[in-house]
């Protein structure tokens, strides 16, 4: 029996670089820094004061005020990716629709409410138990992006969250392929965010030395695959796509961006925080998605790596590519838009993937900034620092989490 | 405290801390019916009465608060 195709018809995001996806995608393309001066507090006690923020984002564009008020950043942001997504793909329905029974959400987050947890826990020790808010719980959960969008949207199949820390929406993509393809549902709004820019979250992501401290040169500090790499740069956004399975798709008249070809996970078994030396997680990652997307190595034309910009994970993801890909690596563009957007840690595979689809669907690879001084342990080809025409029939996107947690997907031309 | 200020402090609260319309807000309105304010929206609403008129309303008697005009008459109580 051949399996269900699933394909991408919708696209939405909200992160660093723009509220939408074709700002965001014009940015990306221009090798455009979103890393800035932290504005959200005072950082002088911190190692650490830059971002990757966003900026001018209002959720009352998306959200009605009286609900928008009760919720956390990050589900704001997802929201919004999500509204821009559906809308894109053409698909709302009325709460008596019984195709709205075969719709459903899955989101991926690493931390979900942390700025609303860190708020909650000031106000216990500060005002007592009887202060904290009754909304506190609904704030911090990183399932309820998923819940609000079916309240909002009347999606009300399959519905459920991953949290694999910064593999996250990654999974989330490729779970939510895989509720479509075993019959579970026809439309999967599927991707993930972050809104980790709160005191907490700066403060263990720096005592866990994972962060960059390029204080003087905060749009230098992402710097994915250079010799001069520090650590990574966090950064809050989010981003879905609506996946739908291809006849579905084709029956509607939808327009078909790509399809979602190949999922694959591993478990590095080895260190909370470290990747293990060598890559051998992350290759059998990518190896799993390869053959589940029926492909050769050669057959990719880009890859979008995890590329964090720390020194750890950069080595032993080109490691891990060059074992996977053999002699086809030298010739295969990698790319870590991270550099740009920073790390939206959760959210990062949902946009990731979001440019694996925007890069097939232009023939556009978008580049690594920052790339300046080359690193024996990092030789493939990065793309440095200017986006590059090329013809794309397929991508591969990377996301490893903290846990050891490594997910790749694959996305292939319509 | 006038009832009239009461009414018109309790009437910023609803705008401004549970982000409903002020147009929707008179004496009559019931939360639950007329002003949408949900099981948690109506914790809030208790936890912003105590805040801002230093009163506190236990749950028995929160329980009989139906419309703004009544929460109205309980604070004007509390404050004697």
């Amino acid at each position: 029996m051949s399996r269900r195709s699933v394909v991408v018809t919708g696209l939405g995001t909200v992160n660093p670089l723009g509220l939408d996806v074709e700002s965001f995608w014009k940015a990306a393309r221009a090798g455009v820094s979103g890393v800035g001066e932290i504005t959200a507090f005072d950082t002088s006690d911190f190692k650490v004061h830059f971002a990757a923020q966003i900026d001018g984002f209002d959720p009352e564009q998306w959200i009605e005020r009286k609900e928008a008020r009760r919720l956390d950043r990050y589900d704001q942001l997802f929201w919004a990716a999500a509204a821009q997504a559906l809308e894109h793909a053409g698909i709302s329905y009325e709460e008596d629709d019984p195709a709205a029974h075969r719709a459903g959400v899955v989101v991926g987050s690493g931390i979900g409410g942390m700025i609303s947890f860190q708020e909650g826990v000031d106000t216990m020790r500060e005002r007592g138990p009887a202060r904290v808010s009754p909304l506190a719980i609904t704030q911090i959960i990183s399932n309820m992006a998923a819940g609000l969008v079916s309240i909002e949207f009347n999606l009300f199949g399959p519905n459920t969250c991953a949290v694999t820390a910064c593999a996250a929406s990654a999974n989330a993509i490729g779970d939510a392929a895989e509720i479509i393809r075993r019959g579970d549902a026809d439309v999967m709004v599927a991707g993930g965010g972050e809104a980790p820019i709160c005191e907490f979250a700066l403060a263990g992501f720096s005592q866990a030395r994972a962060l960059s401290t390029r204080n003087d040169d905060p749009q230098g500090a992402s710097r994915p695959f250079d010799a001069g790499r520090d650590g990574f740069v966090m950064g809050e956004g989010a981003a879905a796509l609506i996946l739908e399975d291809r006849e579905h798709a084709v029956a509607r008249g939808a327009t078909i961006y790509a399809e979602v070809a190949g999922y694959g996970m591993s478990s590095d078994g080895y260190h909370v925080t470290l990747p293990r030396p060598g890559g051998a997680g992350a290759a059998r990652a990518m190896d799993n998605a390869l053959r589940n997307a029926g492909l050769e190595p050669g057959e990719i034309g880009y890859i979008n790596a995890h590329g964090t910009s720390t020194v750890a994970n950069d080595a032993t993801e080109t490691a891990a590519v060059k074992t996977v890909f053999g002699d086809a690596a030298a010739s295969i563009p990698v790319s870590s838009t991270k550099s740009m957007t920073g790390h939206l840690l959760g959210g990062a595979g949902a946009l990731e993937s979001l440019v694996c689809i925007l890069a097939i669907r232009d023939g556009v690879v978008p580049p690594t900034i920052n790339y300046e001084t080359p690193d024996p342990d990092c030789d493939l080809d990065y793309v440095p620092n200017s986006a590059r025409e090329a013809e794309v029939r397929a991508a591969m996107t990377n996301s490893f989490g903290f846990g050891g947690h490594n997910v790749s997907l694959v996305f292939t031309a319509p | 405290m006038e009832r009239a200020e009461v009414e018109a402090k309790l009437t910023d609260l609803l705008v401004d801390e549970l982000g409903l319309d002020r147009d929707k807000i008179t004496m009559e309105a019931t939360f639950e019916e007329d002003l949408e304010v949900d099981s948690l929206g109506v914790v809030e609403l208790l936890m912003a009465l105590e805040d801002n008129f230093g009163v506190a309303i236990p749950d028995e008697e929160a329980e009989r608060i139906t419309t703004v005009g009544e929460a109205v008459t309980v604070v004007m109580e509390k404050l004697g």
